[in-house]
């Protein structure tokens, strides 16, 4: 026996008497024999709990990108996590509970993410949030399918300054239902371009789907995309980094309908790329339309302040084929790890945290400029940005990997020598000069 | 009593955090761009933040706690050594879009966690990209959509599945552009072959069926129905949430299913985390392989490496590559057990299952018990026995007890349904004091059912009233409340 199956061999024949068979395969003989495995599954030799560490060690071990100096994002961040994030994500109230379904035995959990959901409205400059999505490429996606149930429309415009990935979700979702897609391109500032949108907009549309920052870390004009969206009885969809909403102004006060995103950089590990949770927020006139799980407060029988998963009957469970969407598992306890970083970084620390993000990136642009890299765009960025490097990007990548950094993506469709940097307030002004000087030193060589 | 919320106890000048110094020149913002007003995040210091969600905390019930016999959710213990495996910085602190050659430990583990899950199934091919079972079953219509579209197979747009199946099967169909065409069950709780035969036909996308089905019955006729499907040019997926009852002891492959998903967060024993999160990867046959989520994990002479962009592939369901971090759980899971540890897991899951039922004899209902369940079974609840009580108040006063309740209302198919698994990990003492507890309501159910209509009484709150969160609908805490 193993150490997770409790009921030995003396247990197993008292429990099968009760059950009134004789052995445990009369447990099975519903399985027809043709389908009835013979022997045991080929699977390599059970291991010990040493021995396992042991492997899991080894394989850390072979992986290198963790003691890299990452300057790389495009949806993923190296931020500090305070430790208190951890202690409250191993309690196993919170990890080993199912959903809250019995809401009486379950208000830990339900009054956690009712708190998220107000952070995460608050970030977002919106009236409501829901629990949470998988990720922010599919809380996207999710986003376009709903403006569609909003608006009636079939077709949604998407900007082509969004990351590829999650443009790739959005179709992934989209295509399947007969729904069309089209690309409303970026100007030479690297921004939406409005007088393409305003003309695409006429074939009607439910909504604009436009990220700020964008893939480039270029702050977009969100008021002006609302408008147009706006004349053309269009939603506006905006995908955010939630850490830029701490210096710049809040999506939904500048008129988008939804915003989403993805809660990576408030205390969740890069974990390369999951588990994450998407985050999408609304105003409460586009609740019903909305997909996932929602929580509510409430009373119980004595009046006492509670909460309960609301609006059920948009969901698959109750449903079915006319769900708004076919979520179920979400990534509650990742909800949670961004609540509890929320509430300890505070009004204050976020907004620090945000300020040293902008602050630190602009000091390594400049940098980078000054050791010889090009901008490519001139609009304002926060904490991410582009610029093409003397060499081929792929190149000097392996470069810099070598001498202990994780430099910028390459951006193959910016060009062969573009990067992607991105910086957090992780970053020291040691690791910059010296990140700054194996750049100079890399392109240097490359050349 | 209510744990207020942060918001409430907030006071400007608290901060929860230690940031260092900014060590460089500060850049201005520009000021038309800048967030001015204030945001709303709680003031508060780590000390207030650490007892908050302790104390919420202690408002939850959870497996350590006790039972949790939710029918089709397995939820089963979930050992700690794999969640500090997890957490090793190596590969937790691993940025998604890292160079090949810097995560080959990780890649290394995906392709071989990947290969498993292969071998369990009876299958080729696995893409571990989706993030929850529904995602999975997503995942597994657009590859059966693709397949048809590359046999220039236009027409081929319904799903046919048993009347028993879990919402997100007819959910996941609409979103995969699929319309649902259901299928009868019989009277011994199985899906009716004579009903399959009848509706499969040119139109036929898939047949989707959970097998176990949500009854906790084998489909004994599985080979009969999934060939009638494929006779017909259909293609069959099985909803794989119930696999927890087949490990070693039959592979959806042999079935004559073509793709299946699992729930790492049900049967490979990674945490629920209230809600999530869970990953459901996708297992298929070699017809559907080319048409696989980008990217997959590839070995090749150089190493591990993700593939670039396949053209026959349907497309990306993720940012990433999945919930990596349940990966890495799943495969310390099936490591510790191996083959003959996952057939004991099987085992001991059908044998508990059947323990309960045979306590609950003469007690409950059991509506299709024709002979052994596998993993689970559905009870009906008192009404059937016409007491007049609901199985919501059967639920609320185990709660009483000290239990969570089982899955209440589903299938869809038996009236005031109880669904019940108990999974391998708990002991019969645990069994026998749930049976105990639910036998025990059984008797107030007759004699004192107040106790049933007025629980639960023991809990952090009394029965909360649903109807007024929907119709005043309060999803955020009110600025002028803090």
């Amino acid at each position: 026996m193993n150490r997770f199956v409790p009921n030995c061999k003396t247990l197993r024949i008292r429990m099968l008497e009760e059950i009134g068979v004789n052995k445990v395969e009369d447990l099975f003989t519903h399985v027809p024999g043709q389908v009835r495995m013979k022997g045991l599954l080929n699977l390599p030799p059970a291991m010990s709990e040493m021995e396992l560490v042991r492997e899991y060690t080894r394989l850390a071990n072979i992986n290198t990108s963790h003691e890299l100096v990452c300057f790389r994002g495009a949806g993923s961040y190296d931020h500090f996590i305070p430790a208190a994030v951890d202690s409250i994500l191993t309690r196993s109230e919170f990890f080993t509970a199912y959903t809250p379904y019995q809401a009486e035995v379950s208000q830990g959990t339900l009054q956690a993410i009712f708190e998220y959901q107000t952070m995460i409205a608050r970030l977002c400059g919106t009236e409501a949030a829901n629990a949470g999505m998988y990720d922010g490429a599919s809380a996207t996606a999710e986003a376009a399918l709903m403006s569609m149930r909003v608006t009636g429309v079939d077709r949604v415009l998407v900007a082509g300054s969004l990351n590829p990935s999650y443009r790739e979700v959005i179709e992934t979702y989209l295509v399947p239902g007969g729904f069309q897609i089209n690309e409303i391109p970026f100007g030479p500032d690297g921004l939406l371009d409005l007088d393409a949108a305003r003309a695409l907009m006429q074939g009607g549309s439910a909504s604009i789907i436009l990220q700020s920052p964008n893939y480039f870390g270029l702050v977009e004009n969100i008021a002006r995309a609302s408008e147009a969206a706006r004349a053309g009885n269009a939603l506006l969809v905006v995908v955010a980094d939630p850490i830029s909403l701490g210096v710049i102004q809040a999506p939904g006060e500048l008129g988008a309908d939804i915003v989403v995103g993805d809660g990576q950089p408030l205390g969740i590990p890069m974990g390369f790329g999951g588990p994450y949770a998407g985050f999408l927020a609304t105003s409460m006139a586009h609740l019903r339309k909305m997909p996932g799980r929602i929580i509510g407060r409430t009373e119980d029988r004595a009046g006492n302040v509670g909460f309960v998963m609301t609006l059920q009957t948009r969901e698959q469970h109750i449903r079915r084929e006319k769900a708004t969407s076919n979520i179920c598992t979400n990534q509650a306890l990742m909800a949670l790890a961004n609540a509890v970083y929320l509430s300890l970084t505070g009004e204050a620390g976020f907004r620090e945290i945000a300020r040293q993000c902008y602050h630190k990136a602009h000091y390594l642009e400049a940098g980078l400029v000054k050791a010889g890299a090009r901008r490519i765009f001139t609009a304002p960025f926060v904490r991410e940005f582009a610029l093409r490097l003397p060499g081929d990007a792929f190149e000097l990548e392996a470069r810099l990997v070598s001498a202990g950094f994780l430099p910028g993506l390459p951006v193959p469709g910016l060009g062969n020598d573009a990067m992607l940097f991105a910086v957090t307030e992780k970053r020291t002004r040691e690791e910059m000069d010296a990140f700054i000087g194996a750049v100079s030193k890399a392109c240097g060589e490359v050349r | 009593m209510m744990e207020k919320t942060l918001f409430s106890t907030s006071c400007p000048g608290r901060i929860g955090v230690s940031l260092p110094v900014c060590d460089v020149p500060e850049t201005e913002i520009p000021a038309e761009l800048a967030r001015t007003g204030e945001i709303g995040l709680p003031q508060v210091t780590e000390g207030q933040v650490m007892r908050h969600f302790v104390r919420l905390s202690n408002k939850n019930y959870n497996i350590e706690k006790g039972i949790y016999p939710l029918g089709s959710c397995t939820m089963k213990y979930n050992p700690r050594l794999h969640e500090a495996l997890a957490r090793i910085p190596g590969l937790a602190a691993v940025h998604p879009l890292s160079p090949d050659r810097t995560v080959q430990g990780t890649l290394e583990l995906m392709h071989a966690l990947g290969t498993c899950l292969c071998e369990i199934t009876g299958f080729s091919a696995v893409t571990l990209q989706p993030a929850a079972g529904a995602q999975g079953e997503f995942t597994g219509l657009m590859l059966i959509r693709s397949a048809h579209l590359a046999a220039l197979e236009t027409g081929r747009d319904k799903v046919l599945m048993p009347d028993s199946a879990h919402g997100t099967n007819p959910a996941t169909s609409t979103m995969a552009g699929m319309k649902v065409v259901p299928v009868k069950s019989n009277d011994q709780g199985m899906v009716d072959v004579e009903d399959v035969k009848a509706k499969v036909g040119p139109d036929t996308a898939a047949l989707m069926l959970t097998n176990p089905n949500t009854l906790g019955l084998f489909e004994s006729n599985i080979l009969e129905i999934t060939e009638a499907v494929h006779r017909a040019g259909g293609l069959n997926y099985m909803d794989g949430a119930n696999m927890n009852a087949m490990l070693g002891v039959a592979r959806p492959g042999d079935m004559g299913f073509d793709v299946c998903h699992l729930n790492l967060h049900k049967t490979f024993s990674t945490p629920h985390g209230g809600g999530g999160p869970g990953s459901g990867p996708v297992c298929c046959n070699a017809r559907l392989e080319p048409y696989l989520p980008n990217p997959l994990v590839v070995k090749d002479k150089d190493g591990y490496a993700l593939s670039g962009m396949s053209n026959t592939s349907f497309g990306r369901l993720m940012a990433f590559h999945g919930n990596i971090g349940v990966l890495y759980r799943a495969y310390a899971y099936i490591r510790t057990l191996g083959a003959s540890g996952l057939r004991e897991v099987t085992e001991g899951a059908v044998v508990n299952a059947n323990y309960l039922k045979a306590r609950l004899r003469g007690h409950y209902p059991v509506p299709f018990d024709n002979g052994p369940c596998m993993h689970e079974f559905v009870a009906g609840g008192p009404e059937m026995a016409g007491l007049g009580l609901k199985t919501l108040d059967v639920a609320k006063r185990l709660l009483d007890y000290g239990f969570h309740a089982p899955t209440v209302y589903f299938p869809l198919i038996v009236k005031e349904a109880l669904m019940m698994e108990p999974t391998e990990t708990e002991t019969m003492e645990s069994i026998d004091e749930f049976a105990d507890a639910l036998i025990a309501i059984a008797r107030e159910a007759c004699e004192k059912p107040h106790l049933l209509t007025d629980a639960p009484v023991n809990t952090p709150v009394l029965r909360l009233d649903e109807v007024k969160a929907a119709k005043e609908l309060v999803v955020v805490e009110p600025r002028e409340e803090s």
